[in-house]
């Protein structure tokens, strides 16, 4: 159950994963939260994974996932790891390092590093 | 080595055999069966290792998958650590025996933005515990996740919970935990496995380091409560369970000659007892060594093994000296007859001695061991702690009946009849050596201070070193002076130039009563001759005079009968 939610990508992309184990309240508040966060910060700029464990199991320990809700960001480089359900919305901005007026230079230059 | 009624077995908890040698008999079979177990300690006291041969034996001894949790070390760190043990875990890897999921926490990478719960570590043992179907799980160590995990109170609940989880899934499970300040384990993971709890310690003492386990606690089952030696070697991580020995060994009344026939004849004619301790203590030189390799020879000929521990001197150098006095050792050693454990007592702590001393009697089974000389175990703890090592591998010898010789140094100038680290009482023979300097040399002595349980001379013996072994000699005493070697000899000649005088005096003695004999037997003869004589004339005489008055009465009647007389 993948939700893909994908506009054209500049060139900066963000690329978010999700990783939930079924629906629970923590789980979908997670989801809503995040939504909400993209719209408002990364609009067009943002591609969403959810992936539940519950039905994908094995997938937990590429990403080393414990933490449920984690939210992975896998690009732009370095890897981010977000636990929670994304509530404090200062502090996932921090932590996704995601600045409210974001504006990349010509410098800017993502690798995409594949995992 | 508890012995356990068969109804308490009915009732008592099921166990999961670890196959971690002693380990299995303390805890009275193995790990309480489908619920945690801690396995607490500081840095290096092998805690990951005991957590890996629990996995590792449990797949390919018994048979049951594991899955090993490894938060500190990736899979591949771990099977290199452990092939030099001798496990294959690559190969139980690929044989889907084993799964070895490496889970890694970087502090740095996280962010917590709100409530979570620890789902994905259940999923992700979950999943690797069904795809294998596993019986046993490590989790090594799971403190990481509170240096990982910003919110304790988060940790803490989950971690109840998955102890709760992993016995509703009826796992046994070992979980490690870093030993803390005042705390078995630094972040209190006891208060939440309580069935069974293994403390494992190193410590370093006089620069030599010995590794204990200890059971703090077990619930629902009897288990040894000492600490216990414990050793990692080549072939992993084994418990010296020795101190639960106790004395009801059997004991036997077979005899083992010592080698050396004046001396069985000393010890009531036919030698040690069987499965008996001997002590043989003397000063320098006194040829304890000799007297030892003298059994090991004798033991080795009859076709049995001997086992001979030396912390003084190398085994070429055993076998050079000994074939010096007739002792054809190399000939046992390369039939497998006789193996030589020659080990510097400083290398490692008593315990370690101990525990390496029964692992190659368990292996090598021999029927007589060595122990040459236990004094330079001073070097490594005190005389207590030496006694109480000796007594353990007194029981232990007992138990197997395997023949013991001791051999102690006596520091020149103490005591004779005081062994150095006082184990006389654990002992049930003493030979004591000592030698007696007279006239310009010293010799060899030998006596018999005690042999329980037989009659023994109670007789001092001169022993000589031939190039054919080991002789008694009969040592001369006399007037309070011991004559030994060429004092010996002398006496030796004295004596026999004295028995000479006496015998050549009683032959000249002999002789003159023989003459004397022979005189008086004449005169006797000369003396009988006359009196048959004198006896046959007087017969004689008597039978004349008959006949005469025979005629002188014929003569009258004739002359009657002629007068016509009335």
């Amino acid at each position: 159950m993948s939700k893909r939610k994908a506009q054209q990508p500049e060139n900066d992309r963000w690329q978010l994963r999700l990783y939930v184990a079924g629906q629970t309240p923590k789980s979908i508040a997670a989801m809503s939260n995040l939504k909400r966060l993209c719209e408002t910060h990364l609009a067009g700029r943002y591609e969403i994974e959810v992936i539940d464990l519950l039905t994908n199991p094995k997938l937990a320990a590429g990403d080393q996932i414990l933490a449920i809700p984690t939210l992975v960001r896998t690009l732009p480089a370095p890897v981010k790891k977000i636990i929670g359900d994304l509530s404090d919305e200062v502090r996932t901005l921090v932590g996704l390092d995601v600045r409210p007026a974001f504006a990349p230079d010509a410098s800017w230059n993502p690798k995409v590093i594949a995992l | 080595m508890q012995t356990q009624s068969p109804a308490k077995k009915l009732t008592g908890i099921a166990k999961c055999p670890t196959g971690i040698r002693g380990l299995d008999e303390i805890t009275d079979g193995g790990l309480p069966k489908g619920r945690p177990t801690l396995i607490c300690g500081a840095a290096g006291c092998g805690k990951t290792l005991l957590a890996t041969e629990f996995i590792v034996r449990g797949a390919s001894e018994f048979n049951e998958p594991g899955v090993f949790m490894a938060f500190e070390e990736t899979g591949k760190e771990l099977a290199d650590n452990v092939a030099s043990l001798g496990f294959d875990l690559a190969s139980l890897i690929r044989h889907k025996k084993v799964v070895v999921d490496h889970v890694r926490i970087e502090r740095s990478e996280i962010e917590e933005t709100g409530e979570y719960d620890l789902e994905g570590l259940f999923i992700r043992l979950g999943a690797a515990i069904d795809g294998i179907g596993a019986k046993r799980v490590v989790l090594d160590s799971i403190e990481e996740l509170f240096a990982g995990l910003p919110n304790q109170a988060i940790v803490r609940s989950e971690l109840r919970r998955l102890f709760l989880w992993l016995k509703d899934k009826g796992v046994t499970a070992v979980i490690t935990g870093e030993q803390g300040e005042k705390t078995l384990t630094r972040h209190g993971l006891e208060e939440y496995i309580s069935d069974c709890v293994i403390f494992l310690d190193h410590r370093v003492n006089n620069q030599i380091a010995t590794r204990r386990l200890r059971i703090v606690k077990y619930r629902g089952s009897a288990h040894g409560t000492n600490e216990y030696p414990t050793l990692i070697d080549q072939q992993g991580l084994s418990v010296l369970p020795i101190s639960s020995l106790g004395l009801n060994y059997p004991v036997s009344t077979e005899r083992v000659s010592s080698g050396i026939s004046r001396l069985d004849a000393m010890l009531g004619g036919k030698g040690y007892f069987k499965g008996s301790s001997i002590l043989i203590s003397g000063t320098a030189g006194s040829g304890k060594t000799s007297i030892a390799s003298a059994f090991a020879n004798s033991v080795c000929q009859r076709g049995g093994r001997c086992l001979y521990w030396s912390s003084e001197e190398s085994p070429g150098q055993i076998v050079r000296d000994m074939a010096s006095i007739g002792f054809d050792l190399d000939r046992h050693v390369r039939k497998n007859l006789l193996r030589f454990h020659s080990i510097r007592p400083t290398l490692y702590g008593l315990e370690n001695h101990l525990v390496v001393l029964h692992k190659m009697v368990t292996e090598f089974r021999p029927d007589a061991l060595i122990m040459d000389p236990i004094t330079n175990l001073t070097a490594v703890g005190n005389d207590e702690e030496i006694k109480g090592m000796l007594t353990r591998v007194i029981d232990f010898l007992k138990n197997e009946g395997i023949t013991a010789i001791f051999t102690s140094l006596t520091a020149g100038g103490t005591i004779l009849e005081q062994s150095e680290v006082g184990v006389s009482s654990l002992m049930d023979a003493w030979l004591l050596l000592s030698m007696v300097q007279s006239a310009s040399e010293r010799n060899r002595v030998l006596y018999l201070l005690k042999s329980r349980g037989m009659d023994h001379s109670n007789q001092m013996r001169e022993f000589v070193l031939t190039g054919n072994g080991i002789e008694l000699v009969d040592v001369y005493a006399g007037l309070g002076t011991v004559y030994t070697g060429a004092a010996r000899l002398s006496q030796k000649a004295r004596d026999e130039a004295d028995a000479l005088e006496r015998r050549q005096t009683e032959e000249r003695r002999q002789r003159d009563l023989d003459m004397e004999r022979r005189s008086l037997q004449a005169q006797l003869d000369a003396l009988q001759t006359r009196l048959a004589n004198i006896t046959a004339e007087q017969e004689l005489g008597l039978s004349l005079e008959k006949q005469r008055d025979d005629a002188g009465q014929r003569a009258e009647s004739q002359m009657a009968r002629a007068r016509k007389a009335d």
